[in-house]
């Protein structure tokens, strides 16, 4: 298996003050171009943590995070993050949140006319291309996400990361929402990691699924494989033996092995 | 945190919003009947619409006009009434329009000296602040944001503006003559000196309350500090930055009006003070509505530009 990111004995102490916590413990992972990884576990046991430390916006304090055999510790557009509540910059339109980063990334090798046509390219992919001109407190949540995908996947990210994208929308949205997701890798092939706590989702869209213990010092419990033929279809997976033996299987992880404790 | 709250909420914007309320009300209350009365005037279809929008705007002003001006005319008349006995301290408004009359038809002579209009005085005091104004606008952002971006600045420089934002107006101006040897320049001083706090405070809140979720986009894509600063800062805290703009033009109006009391010369501050030394209280009346009005338009004219600036910005 040619690892494309890999996370090296990866471990996170919160310090403040005199005291301290130890949020991540020795997390190894390896993951494959093209896979579709997601992380479950139950809240506050350190996914953003961990999905944070990947994009270099809070650092490791030991181990580290290697993208392509090179080390990475800051953050960068080859590791976009879609963020759990969007974080599109209110004063801006859909176009210009997208623009902001294609303009970084982009400045150099492609013209004024390529990034134009690249952002609406974009905004296409995610079926935004109408709402172009809105600001997004004039569009719906579901609609602010999509944007918020269009944008991380505009910079042509190495790795898409996820921080539970779909967690604030009602269940259709949300469905709609993993279809479109489902087909864009499967169009683009991206690399993705995706931290979700909703156990049907975490089987619907992955190639594996990381399970992690309860924190603190939480650590990946099991991975499991999910060997489901691509392309996938919600309606017929919900008989499908597979399917249910590795939901079985999850539900399994977190609610009897690593029930949850109800901390603080 | 605490500074933003002692200079107001952080979003001037709402109660505008809350007085549009009864006003959409009205609009559909007049929809219903115009479209009833449509097939009656069917041979100019273009008409009724316009009508429609015509009546509705009529009323929508006459919503906002009446009542104010209903309570002016309740409080002038009790003003009358109390005041035009004979031997009353101050004069009942038929007197103090009788003896304006002149100042107020005729705003633009100048018979040289301080023996001006009231155009002059005010447009005089109205450049002192625009140019004290100006440079505290310019000044306290950026404190501001220097305050607001370094622990350190703030650690070291906010317990010293938490002090001098106390001391009143006034007091600064014997230390600013001594300084300046000159009235025009101590008096933008004092209203620079004045107006200056809020903005940095409120500045500071706003840079500090960028939520972290902006800084991580910004972090992802790459931003260098003068793209954060351009792209990411100013307009997130945008609305604080109007918030303690919009105070600081209060607080600038305060401070001219009192500062030229004490340094003469053309402004509307003095012509108050020499129309006391002359018994003039019909003068001083007067000079007090427009400066009130005056004070008024200043305030509005600072919260529209807030609110075509942090269209966007402030809700969500
Ligand atoms: N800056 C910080 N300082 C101290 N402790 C922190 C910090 N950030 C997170 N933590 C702690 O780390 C733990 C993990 O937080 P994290 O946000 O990664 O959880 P999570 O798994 O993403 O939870 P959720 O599913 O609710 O989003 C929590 O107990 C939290 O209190
Ligand atoms: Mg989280």
């Amino acid at each position: 298996m040619t690892a494309y990111l890999k996370l090296d004995h990866i471990d996170k102490i919160f310090t403040r003050g005199a005291a301290t916590t130890e949020v991540l413990k020795d997390i190894n992972l390896t993951i494959e171009k093209g896979e579709y990884v997601s992380i479950i576990g139950h809240s506050g046991c350190g996914k953003s943590t961990l999905l944070n430390i990947i994009a270099g916006l809070t650092g490791a304090t030991t181990g580290g995070v290697l993208l392509e055999n090179r080390e990475v510790n800051a953050p960068g557009p080859d590791r976009a993050v879609v963020f759990q509540n969007h974080s599109l910059l209110p004063w801006l339109t859909v176009y210009e949140n997208v623009k902001l980063g294609v303009d970084k990334v982009f400045a150099r090798t492609k013209s004024k006319a390529e990034r134009d046509a690249w952002v609406m390219h974009n905004l296409n992919l995610v079926q935004m291309a109408h709402a172009r001109d809105k600001r997004p407190s004039e569009i719906s949540g579901g609609m602010k996400q999509r944007v918020g995908i269009a944008r991380a996947l505009a910079m042509e990210p190495k790795v898409l990361l996820l921080d539970e994208p779909f967690g604030a929308l009602d269940a259709l949205t949300r469905a709609h929402l993993q279809d479109s997701v489902m087909a864009l890798h499967q169009k683009l092939g991206n690399t993705i990691l995706m931290i979700t706590h909703d156990v049907d989702e975490a089987v619907l869209l992955s190639d594996r699924i990381v399970m992690m213990t309860n924190g603190p010092s939480a650590r990946i419990g099991e991975v499991l494989e999910v060997p489901l033929a691509r392309p996938r279809k919600r309606l017929e997976l919900a008989t499908n033996a597979t399917y249910l033996k590795c939901r079985q299987r999850v539900l399994e992880f977190l609610y009897e092995r690593h029930r949850f404790v109800e901390a603080a | 945190m605490e500074p933003a709250a002692a200079f107001g909420r952080p979003h001037p914007l709402k109660p505008e919003n809350a007085m549009n309320m009864p006003a959409t009300k009205i609009e559909v209350e007049t929809a219903a009947p115009a479209s009833v009365a449509a097939p009656v005037v069917a041979m100019t279809p273009r008409r009724p619409p316009r009508a429609e929008a015509y009546a509705r705007m009529a009323k929508e002003t006459a919503v906002r006009v009446i009542p104010p001006l209903v309570v002016i005319a309740l409080l002038a008349l009790v003003w009358e009434l109390v005041c035009r006995r004979a031997g009353s301290a101050l004069p009942p408004p038929s007197k103090v329009f009788k003896d304006t009359k002149e100042l107020i038809f005729d705003p633009f002579f100048d018979h040289g000296g301080i023996d001006k209009g009231l155009f002059w005085h005010l447009s005089a005091s109205l450049q002192r602040v625009a140019l004290g104004y100006s440079l505290s606008a310019i000044a306290g952002i950026a404190l501001g944001v220097l305050v607001g971006q370094s622990v350190w600045a703030m650690r070291g420089l906010d317990p010293l503006f938490q002090v001098l934002r106390t001391i009143p107006p006034l007091a600064w101006l014997p230390l600013s003559l001594a300084a300046f040897r000159d009235g025009q320049p101590s008096a933008i001083f004092v209203i620079f000196i004045t107006s200056i706090w809020p903005i940095i405070i409120n500045t500071a809140v706003g840079i500090r309350n960028i939520p972290q979720d902006y800084r991580n986009v910004a972090a992802v894509v790459q931003l260098n500090p003068l793209e954060f600063f351009a792209k990411i800062m100013i307009p997130a805290a945008a609305p604080y930055i109007f918030t303690g703009l919009r105070i600081g033009i209060g607080l600038s109006w305060l401070a001219i009006i009192a500062a030229e009391m004490l340094i003469g010369g053309v402004g509307i501050g003095f012509f108050i003070w020499d129309a006391w030394n002359s018994s003039h209280i019909s003068e001083i009346i007067l000079a007090l509505f427009y400066v009130g009005i005056v004070g008024f338009v200043l305030d509005r004219l600072i919260a529209g530009l807030g609110k075509v600036v942090t269209r966007g910005t402030a809700q969500n």
